[in-house]
């Protein structure tokens, strides 16, 4: 179910370069089931990318965005071994939260 | 709640819903998440509920000007209009903001992303097309918005119908 993440984040130069996958149905609210019941939205709204104190992206997502949505970035100023912490939010107040380490 | 910035935040967060009660509550438990995050990049939740292509640039700001300093990738033809690859990169001096629309979706804004200082104005993500039209990439740059488009052809809609 939602809540799992995949995260990639290598060190290229000056750059860290992240390339997340999120587990998430992203249901836009207009979909109907096999009954003709209409399938409750149900989709991330905030994302965050931090290392330390430091925001390095912040994203705010409507139902528009894929299912198991997709994220890449680039940034400076870290170094390998940082901590990089994404974290989502969606519209029924889940959250998840995935730390890992820069390669 | 476990995604809280730490304990300082959850003791915060304790002492605000103690001092006000449960009436106010769930707007403690809003604002903890990430508290000094949600201040620099508020939802536009106006333009995330906008029907059509104007009334979005409207709740973003304004019509933004045509650039071609930002460098929108979206494939000419998407199979399958529920994953669309698009990534964007502005060359736009002073990048704030990138924001996703594609123009014929229920609501045209999939999505904004802010650029703090030392984060490429790059970003890439997969969206949902409903039908072939035009997706566009928004920047906010000194303040001022830029936009550029793409037509992509959708042959396989994006809402699963």
């Amino acid at each position: 179910m939602a809540g799992r993440m995949r995260i990639r984040a290598q060190k290229k130069g000056d750059n860290t370069e992240v390339k997340v996958l999120m587990q998430h149905p992203m249901e836009t609210g207009l979909r109907k089931d096999d009954a003709g019941e209409t399938i409750p939205a149900h989709f991330i709204t905030h994302v965050t990318a931090t290392v330390g104190d430091r925001t390095v992206m912040e994203s705010q997502w409507g139902a528009a965005v894929s299912q198991n949505p997709f994220l890449s970035f680039r940034f400076q100023g870290a170094e390998k071994g940082d901590k990089l912490k994404i974290a989502w939010k969606d519209n029924q107040g889940e959250t998840a939260e995935t730390t890992t380490s820069i390669r | 709640m476990n995604t809280d910035n730490g304990v300082i935040n959850m003791d915060f967060k304790r002492r605000v819903v103690l001092k006000a009660g449960g009436a106010l509550g769930v707007l403690a438990t809003a604002g903890a998440w990430p508290l000094q995050a949600l201040a620099k990049f508020a939802r536009p939740e106006d333009a995330f509920k906008a029907e059509a292509l104007d009334a979005t640039f409207a709740a973003l700001g304004g019509k933004p000007e045509g650039s071609d300093q930002i460098d929108l990738e979206t494939p000419d033809i998407a199979e399958n209009g529920a994953v669309v690859p698009v990534s964007v990169t502005s060359k736009l001096p002073g990048t704030e903001q990138i924001w996703l629309l594609v123009e014929k979706n229920p609501n045209p804004l999939a999505g904004g992303f802010m650029i703090p200082d030392n984060t490429e104005a790059f970003v890439q993500t997969r969206v949902k097309v409903a039908q072939t039209c035009d997706i566009y990439a928004v920047v906010k740059a000194d303040g001022k918005l830029y936009m550029t488009a793409n037509e992509t052809k959708v042959t396989l809609g994006g809402c699963g119908g």
